[in-house]
């Protein structure tokens, strides 16, 4: 039992109480489903019982006739026949309806909270996905959403194990009641010890489960390092490090079946011992003649079928927890106000030519104050680039132009208009952004640039000319109709962002904003980008660079440094600050061989 | 104590574990189907301790069975004896038969409890001697054998398969011989009743077998379909988390939404077909469980008076043929899981056969301090199922030397250095280091005078402090300090949030490429080697970290032979020396200047640097 085992525990109460709450949620979401489960279940047990009375009565009217007597009634011995094989049915058809409804309500319920979070996903502002790693997100959508939805699995099973509990008495009592005091005895002995199982045994299950995650994440980083390991010699001390952790596994699995050999062995046990007080109690009521023996077969067989589902209960209660847990980190972004998209403004801006202002924009992260009193104008036809040491802020710049994030003070306008102000789909038509990252989906090379959008060939082609695009896209198997990604075809580092840049262009926009979006671009081909983009004496031009090449082809220069511009103006101006000197000579000596 | 076994079935259908774990297959090469009894011999061979799980498991059996049967047993002598109408009720016989019974319940309570303990520690040490053993194994293969493609193979030998394994010995395994023993202890109790009935019980159960096998067989790949569609919607969750600057400046969501919904609804129906099969078991086998009862009541009372079958016995009867549906289900649930589990073992046996390639020397001999010098002669390697990589490599490195190996991806550049530092050994030829052959050094000594910085800067998920240490096992704080400092980067461990002490994150990806770099670079200085071997980064590396590295890498190669694969011009032109690679063999030697002027490979590598930088 380690530490942060122990510190996940909560309340039992609390988790019931939730983890009502979650059954409740999923019965919203797939109420006939979980009806005909939980009928199933009430099936199955009502049957179970049904086939133990069954047995009784073959045992009186059939067996002791026969065997002892040598009467077979060959119209009971048919009915008993036809009855058993009935009941078994039932059994067996409770049990389906049971298990394929809850599968029903189960998955259904998983599919809901899928595409509620998906929604999140897709709606949530942009500073949200800086916050959360892929790797989270995606975490929770999968492994998450499988233990959330565990519980509801057993749930039906339970219910009808309760079910079953209350028949069983009742039946009990019918056939006598000294013989229901047994099982007023031992109902609640073995309810008690499923769940003081189910209780103790939640510790040292999680714990398995953590070591499981945790040698694994050890011998992942393992092999990811082994060229580091190799060359220190570390190998020996490497096994060590993977033996401690592994031995971890071994310890808890071995708590975990320490106390399955405890209660298990002794929880299959009792309805044995209440088997033996039966037979005691029972052969002196036959004698008495006040019981008969197929009334006692009865309720030995239906003793017999008391342990397992009380087990399942048992789990039931087990899983709750765990399935609360996965489901409170769901809610989390599930509680996450999203904004209201589509209520940006309406103000229709001059598209002949227009202007990008920025009036001090200040960014904050917390605290932290990222961007101070930024401002700059940029007028139609003008090719800027925006020059700055790692982490100033640029491609927080691009994430305010383009309206992903909101500025925690001053102002960004296109055309003289705020931005927020501008009709959203005007606002998408007249700004692009290609972001420093050229992200590529697994899609045709058409659908990557169009992204939804209502563009012509023309368009596309026009685009892909623009971006020096179009050679290496005829080359490629089935032209523009080339799938891309895992499972298609894979493009150069250079090439990827070509796409990206057709993508941003194919709309003809008048303000452009390239975040470093031509980095892994051959210095020449990036030369004949930009020359085709200044051709478009309309166009508002900004980009990030980061080599010499492209600053150069810049009309003007914006240095940003330590939050603040820090200076404007050509490049052999800005020359002149020491900063600027230096992180430019930087760029120089970075230049790479391939 | 049937029903114990079948909890254990009921956690994975009834409570949702119900996606069969299977072992990440390799791609390598079509699965080769190997015998269970050899994979069993090999199996034991590898984990002896087995021998003492097999029979610890046979005695639970045994146990356990006699647990099953003595209930059966008691009902039937109690309604023969004890309640027997010609004489009336016999309490004495029924006191005893019943304080017989109690203790033998009793009994199976507390012998159960001793032998699975026994059992779990055996299994569970058995399963941790055996991943460490792989481990150790992986751990000692040659380089050659750890390529970036056959990283996930290997990892999932000794994570997934080893757990595949161990679930199987928690659950299949026992399933086995504690089913089989029941079945046969069941059968022969009831052989002893009554041989005729026996056969009738029988005969109906046979047809559950092949029924049983082709519901699992749909349902492994119904499955695998499920499988299938949810790493699809996981593809398409993961572009929508990774594009969503891209999706919301360029109004994509709704296509995106109408993708996820697809792979969603399609990942659902899939799921539920699935899962059909599984609820499809439950009413198959209570037709059948129901069919034996009511087939054993018709046929013993048909026959049982002609047999001499008493009533008692036909009531115990009917209770044995309802505890063998148990371990029959439960068999036919295991098949799959053994057949993967028997394949997983085997593939991480198979681990065992992969021979360990770079041989430690007994007794090595031990490096002079100082700058190194190194005499490469005839050199020629290959990966095991590779094309040649190196050819004919002869060049003699003085001691203290700054050098830079150049070439083009593949050129075999890496292979030299990584053997330069015994990552792997030459397959012709020798390298030699001072006069002694590498394959004579001892290990502690060539780890001390030989230290590598690889390309990626990998990093332990620790904080910088230890990972320097490693460099110099049992070196202080103020030594890290102070290895930082010497190489001009106090500043940077200033900026950082916890100075030395800040964690690197998995991989170290809290830092960027080049600050691994700048950690691994003071990991060479405190560990001050007389060989330094330098993996140059060929991602971009941010202008600043950029200046920071080569003023380092300056210090650092100070009094010390450093070899750099370079990636960057100003590497190059700063070497003493510089080797070009082409296709495996060495194509030119010289300082930057003369190689410049000599037009070849050297000089067309350094005319595209120089587009990269220059104005056009």
């Amino acid at each position: 039992m380690n530490a942060s085992a122990t510190k996940k525990e909560i309340p039992q109460e609390k988790h019931l109480r939730r983890g009502l709450d979650l059954i409740k949620r999923s019965f919203k979401i797939r109420p006939i489903s979980h009806a005909i489960a939980i009928t199933g279940a009430c099936l199955f047990s009502i049957s179970a019982v049904a086939l133990t009375r069954v047995l009784g009565y073959a045992t009186d009217e059939i067996i002791i006739p026969s065997l002892d007597h040598d009467a077979l009634d060959d119209r009971q011995l048919w009915i008993a026949f036809t009855l058993i094989i009935a009941v078994g049915l039932s059994r067996g058809l409770g049990a389906f309806l049971r298990r394929y409804f809850l599968a029903g309500a189960r998955y259904g319920t998983e599919l809901v909270w899928r595409r509620q979070l998906f929604n999140q996903y897709l709606d949530l502002p942009m500073a949200f996905h800086r916050k959360k790693s892929p790797g989270e997100l995606l975490a929770h959508a999968d492994n998450d959403m499988m233990i959330a939805s565990l519980a509801l699995m057993p749930l039906a099973f339970t219910v009808g194990t309760f079910f079953l509990s209350i028949v069983a008495l009742i039946n009990l009592f019918l056939i006598h009641p000294a013989i229901a005091c047994i099982a007023l005895i031992l109902f609640p002995l073995l309810a008690g010890m499923n769940q003081l199982y189910s209780k103790r045994v939640i510790t040292p299950a999680s714990a398995v489960q953590e070591a499981v995650g945790n040698t694994s994440a050890l011998i992942h980083e393992s092999f990811d390092g082994i060229l580091v390991i190799k060359s220190l010699g570390r190998s020996d001390a490497e096994v060590q490090r993977i033996r401690t952790s592994a031995a971890q596994i071994r310890n808890h699995r071995i708590s975990v079946g320490r106390l399955r050999a405890i209660f298990e062995p002794a929880i299959f046990a009792l309805p044995n011992f209440g088997v033996i007080g039966l037979l005691m109690l029972g052969t002196w009521l036959i004698d008495k003649g006040s019981l008969t023996i197929g009334e006692l077969v009865s309720a030995i067989a239906l003793f017999g079928i008391l342990a397992f589902p009380m087990r399942i209960a048992g789990i039931f209660f087990e899983e709750l927890p765990r399935s609360v847990v996965a489901l409170d980190r769901i809610d989390e972004i599930l509680q996450l106000e999203t904004p209201h998209k589509k209520n940006t403004g309406t103000s229709k801006i001059n598209e002949i030519s227009v202007n990008l202002k920025i009036e001090g924009l200040e960014a904050r992260y917390g605290d932290q104050l990222i961007l101070d009193d930024i401002n700059f104008t940029i007028t139609s036809g003008e090719i800027v680039a925006l020059i700055g040491p790692t982490g100033v802020g640029k491609s927080t710049v691009a994430d305010m132009i383009g309206g992903l994030q909101k500025p925690t003070a001053g102002q960004v306008f296109l055309g003289n208009v705020p931005l927020e102000d501008i009709d959203s789909q005007q606002r998408n038509k007249i700004l692009a952004i290609a972001f420093q990252e050229s992200f590529l989906f697994a899609d045709t090379v058409e659908e990557n640039i169009l992204l939804g959008r209502n563009f012509n060939n023309d368009d596309v082609n026009q685009a892909l000319a623009t971006a020096q695009a179009t050679d290496f896209v005829n080359e490629l198997p089935n032209g523009i109709q080339t799938t891309l990604g895992e499972r298609g075809v894979s493009l150069s580092g250079g090439q990827r962002q070509r796409i990206t840049l057709a993508r941003a262009l194919v709309g003809k926009p008048k303000v452009i904003f390239l975040d470093d979006s031509t980095s892994s671009v051959d210095p020449v081909i990036e030369k004949k980008i930009l020359h085709n983009l200044r051709s478009h004496a309309d166009v508002t031009l900004l980009i990030v660079a980061h080599r010499l090449s492209t600053i150069k082809l810049a009309d003007r220069v914006i240095f940003l440094n330590e939050r603040k511009v820090e200076g404007t103006g050509t490049h052999e101006e800005l020359m002149n600050i020491k900063s600027y000197a230096t992180l430019v000579k930087a760029y120089e000596t970075s230049g790479e061989i391939q | 104590m049937k029903q114990e076994r079948q909890t254990r079935r009921a956690t994975r259908g009834e409570v949702g574990h119900e996606i069969p774990v299977i072992p990440q297959l390799d791609n390598e090469s079509e699965e080769k189907k190997t015998g269970a009894l050899v994979v069993l011999r090999r199996g034991l061979n590898v984990s002896p301790e087995l021998r003492s799980g097999a029979t610890l498991t046979v005695m639970m059996a045994l146990i356990v069975a006699t647990g099953s049967l003595a209930i059966p047993i008691l009902i039937q002598q109690i309604l023969d004896q004890g309640l027997s109408t010609d004489t009336g009720l016999r309490t004495g016989f029924i006191y005893t038969s019943c304080s017989i019974a109690l203790g033998i319940i009793t009994f199976v309570v507390f012998a159960q409890r001793a032998t699975y303990n026994r059992l779990v520690k055996v299994a569970e040490t058995t399963i941790l001697e055996l991943r460490i053993r792989v481990f150790q194994h992986l751990q000692k293969l040659s380089l050659a054998d750890h390529q970036e493609s056959r990283k996930g193979i290997l990892t999932a030998r000794v994570t997934s398969d080893i757990e595949t394994l161990s679930q199987f010995a928690q659950w299949g395994a026992i399933a086995w011989i504690v089913d089989s023993v029941i079945i046969i202890g069941t059968l022969l109790v009831m052989a002893i009743y009554s041989w005729q009935l026996t056969i009738v019980v029988i005969a109906i159960y046979i047809p559950i077998v092949p029924i049983l096998k082709a519901i699992q067989q749909q349902q492994f790949l119904k499955y695998r379909e499920v499988r299938e569609a949810v790493s699809e919607t996981m593809g398409q969750a993961s572009e929508a988390v990774t594009a969503a600057p891209v999706i919301r400046s360029y109004g994509y969501e709704d296509s995106v939404r109408e993708k996820l919904e697809k792979a969603n609804q399609s990942q659902y129906h899939r799921q539920i077909k699935a899962h059909k099969f599984f609820a499809l078991l439950a009413p198959v086998m209570d037709t059948f469980s129901a069919m034996a009862i009511a087939g054993v009541i018709v046929a013993g009372s048909y026959i049982g008076p002609d047999i001499g079958l008493t009533s008692g016995e036909m009531i115990a009867f009917v209770f044995l043929t309802t505890i063998l549906i148990a371990p029959i289900w439960e068999l036919g649930e295991v098949l799959d899981q053994t057949q993967t589990a028997l394949a997983g073992w085997w593939k991480i046996l198979s681990v065992l056969d992969v021979p360990i390639e770079v041989i430690e020397p007994e007794k090595g001999k031990r490096l002079p301090k100082g700058p190194l010098e190194i005499q490469v002669e005839q050199l020629g390697f290959h990966y095991r199922t590779g094309d040649t990589v190196l050819h004919d490599i002869n060049i003699d490195i003085p001691a203290g030397k700054n050098i830079a190996v150049v070439g083009e991806t593949g050129s075999g550049k890496t292979t030299f250095v990584r053997l330069l530092a015994r990552l792997a050994d030459p397959i012709t030829g020798t390298i030699s280091i001072n006069g002694i052959r590498l394959t004579e050094i001892d290990t502690a000594s060539r780890h001390d005078s030989i230290q590598m910085v690889p390309q990626d800067g990998f990093l332990f998920d620790q904080t910088i402090s230890e990972n320097v240490l490693f460099g110099k096992p049992g070196s202080s704080e103020g030594d890290v300090l102070q290895a930082f400092e010497s190489l001009g980067l106090h500043w940077w461990i200033q900026k950082l949030p916890n100075g030395i002490h800040t964690n690197t994150g998995p991989r170290g990806e809290r830092l960027s490429v080049g600050e691994r770099q700048l950690v691994a670079l003071a990991r060479a200085q405190l560990a001050n080697p007389g060989l330094l071997i330098l993996d140059e980064a060929t991602s971009a590396v941010d202008p600043e970290t950029e200046v920071a590295l080569v003023s380092a890498l300056d210090q650092l190669s100070q009094g010390r032979t450093t070899i750099s694969v370079a990636h960057r011009l100003s590497t190059a032109e700063r070497a003493d020396f510089i080797i070009v690679f082409d296709k495996g063999h060495i194509v030119e030697t010289g300082n930057h200047e003369f190689l410049r002027k000599q037009n070849g490979i050297y000089a067309g590598l350094h005319q595209s640097w120089v587009g990269n930088t220059q104005i056009i």
